[in-house]
């Protein structure tokens, strides 16, 4: 083969696998800078808030006193929030996904609803904020309550969730839904037997994203009037209420450095929740990935 | 109601443990509260207002829910302004706040016809940090602060300010503007003139101690407590007062008013109409009742005994 002159090709060899070893640590390191960053997180916050982490600080309300302070009502508060705003959101976010991907014809003005829901994806929480206390609090007379908290979150995140299960549905295969007609299914009939289950790993995927992120979500309760200082726990929907990351903020604000350590508590508390959500959005996945 | 007795067995529980670990500033104050109202209330007090003042609420919160556990009193934290905006739109009975109301939120209550009375909880002392390495400064004038901190001053090494220090460039820290404090050290210190545009601004008070604390040069204020914590690893500056005499601000100087003109104090406002609620007069009672030690215990300075004394008989005034 004289084609190759391989004293060539041998004198660039070395620079050629050095290059490609570079490239690859490159990458490595690319990935291991987000683990070890996690981990001195992680390790920091709970060598810092351990001595706080005991069955009070979950029992206990605030307090003026580092060593009573809990977070019970923030747990609470977060909970009852996801209650009203995950429910809202997967309604109205899954619903507009399914009409835009499977119903609705492809011109102007269906361009337009999807352009508006990728920038409305972008647009500050603040914003939001803003949004909801004129219309849920003021307009709609919902008060400073969960109601108005919740209903905000889900608009909050609702664009999050339509462009995923836009994503979703997309991707489930054009045959096995032309088969499903193929054997004389409506379509109401294919969405709900052939395309949605297929389509709910990816739904529950980009849900459960958009649910963590509304979980560590501060700026739009402060503005609709989230409170601070809360020792009850949330009755009905229209209670006062405050969530972990305010009781979080408030807590770091403080002088007192033991509160540093406390709030470091509640993040760990934070932390595993966010796991928790992320599990069982795992195993829906799995459950459901075995059976397509 | 699985809540509910939750919850009371928790104000309980929470209430025993307070009383067992409350010795001296705590028992006197639940001891004082008993004999203040007896009867069992409930319903809810709407809170809101000023982060400054936000410490002493918590804690006579905490407290007032040992006294009368039907009644809730939550605290929110919109800031002085954004409580006066909710306040002026009805929805909160009480707006802490860390300044006297301003002229035009005056006119906006009264433009919704709805009537206040303002009530002063505790004093704060805004106090002048400097790094603990810095060893030349000993006071500092009215005057001096001003020509530092405004842009006209053309202040920028020790030197600048006066003879004899080093001629090392300042670094400035300090609240940020949407705060009562700057605007405090706005309005006594500078005259409501610009301050100087290279002053680091942080609405976190915990960042301009880190500041202040890693950088020898450095210099910021802010309210007293946030000293309090910190005072091993900083140094506070004596402020010359009016009557020229350079003064540390500590609990005494402030409380008597000699350390001028950085001592202020700290307000909230109660919308008149909500008085006529029963829990909302309790709830003020007991406020101007254990204020005092309650500020002492968050790193304020009490007022004066008689000061509650008076705003105990204004409040009474509006008892039907």
């Amino acid at each position: 083969m004289g084609f190759i002159n391989h004293e060539k090709v041998a004198g660039k060899m070395a620079s050629r696998t050095a290059k490609n070893s570079f490239v690859k640590g490159l990458f490595l390191a690319a990935t291991l800078f987000g683990l070890v960053v996690l981990a001195i997180l992680i390790y920091r916050i709970i060598t810092q808030g351990i001595g706080y982490l005991d069955g009070d600080f979950f029992t206990n309300f605030a307090s003026r006193r580092p060593e009573n302070a809990g977070i019970k009502a923030a747990i609470f508060g977060s909970i009852w929030l996801m209650a009203v705003a995950a429910p809202v959101s997967i309604i109205l976010g899954v619903g507009c996904a399914i009409y835009l991907e499977l119903y609705a014809k492809k011109n102007k003005f269906t361009r337009l609803i999807q352009m508006n829901i990728a920038n409305l994806a972008g647009v500050p929480s603040i914003v939001f904020g803003l949004l909801g206390l004129t219309v849920f609090v003021r307009m709609l007379e919902m008060g400073r309550s969960v109601l108005a908290g919740g209903l905000t979150m889900s608009l909050l995140i609702v664009p999050i969730i339509v462009v995923a299960s836009q994503e979703a549905l997309r991707a489930v295969s054009k045959d096995i839904q032309e088969a499903s007609y193929g054997l004389g299914a409506t379509k109401w009939q294919t969405i709900r037997r052939v395309v949605l289950p297929a389509a709910v790993p990816g739904i529950i995927t980009g849900v459960i994203l958009a649910l963590s992120r509304a979980v560590g979500e501060t700026a739009p309760l402060i503005v609709i009037g989230a409170l601070s200082f809360v020792a009850f726990v949330p009755e009905n929907i229209w209670s006062g209420f405050t969530v972990m990351p305010i009781q979080i903020f408030n807590w770091t604000s403080r002088p007192q450095t033991d509160f540093h350590d406390v709030a470091a508590a509640g993040i760990v508390v934070l932390l595993i929740m966010l796991l928790l959500m992320n599990s069982i959005a795992v195993l829906i996945r799995n459950k459901f990935s075995k059976r397509y | 109601m699985k809540f509910k007795s939750l919850l009371a067995t928790l104000t309980v529980s929470s209430a025993l443990l307070l009383a067992a670990c409350g010795n001296g500033d705590g028992s006197k104050s639940n001891g004082a509260a008993g004999s203040g109202s007896s009867k069992e209330l409930s319903g809810t007090v709407q809170i809101d207002g000023s982060s400054t003042v936000f410490p002493i609420m918590e804690a006579v919160s905490e407290e007032y829910a040992a006294e009368q556990p039907n009644v809730k009193a939550p605290i929110g934290v919109a800031g002085t302004g954004g409580g006066f905006e909710k306040f002026i739109n009805g929805e909160t009975d009480i707006s802490n706040a860390s300044r006297p109301i301003k002229e035009e939120e005056i006119q906006a209550l009264k433009d919704k016809n709805i009537k206040y009375e303002e009530f002063e909880i505790a004093y704060d002392g805004l106090s002048v940090v400097v790094n603990k390495e810095n060893d030349f400064i000993d006071k500092l004038t009215v005057e001096e602060l001003q020509k530092m901190w405004l842009e006209t001053g053309k202040v920028k090494t020790w030197a600048d300010v006066r003879e004899g220090w080093p001629k090392e460039p300042i670094k400035f820290y300090s609240p940020g503007t949407d705060s009562g404090t700057y605007d405090y050290f706005d309005e006594v210190i500078l005259e409501e003139e610009q301050m100087r545009k290279d002053t680091t601004l942080s609405e976190d008070d915990n960042v301009l101690v880190q500041g202040v604390q890693g950088n020898k040069n450095a210099i910021g204020y802010f309210g007293y407590a946030y000293y309090l914590e910190n005072k091993d690893n900083l140094k506070v500056v004596p402020i010359v007062n009016s009557k020229g005499k350079a003064v540390t601000p500590k609990p005494e100087t402030i409380m008597s008013g000699e350390y001028e003109p950085l001592s202020r104090p700290l307000y909230f406002y109660a919308n008149v109409e909500s008085l006529k609620k029963p829990e909302v007069y309790d709830f003020i009672n007991f406020t101007l009742e254990n204020a005092g030690p309650l500020a002492e215990e968050v790193g304020y300075v009490s007022l004066k005994e008689e000061e509650y004394k008076e705003a105990l008989k204004k409040l009474e005034q509006h008892k039907k």
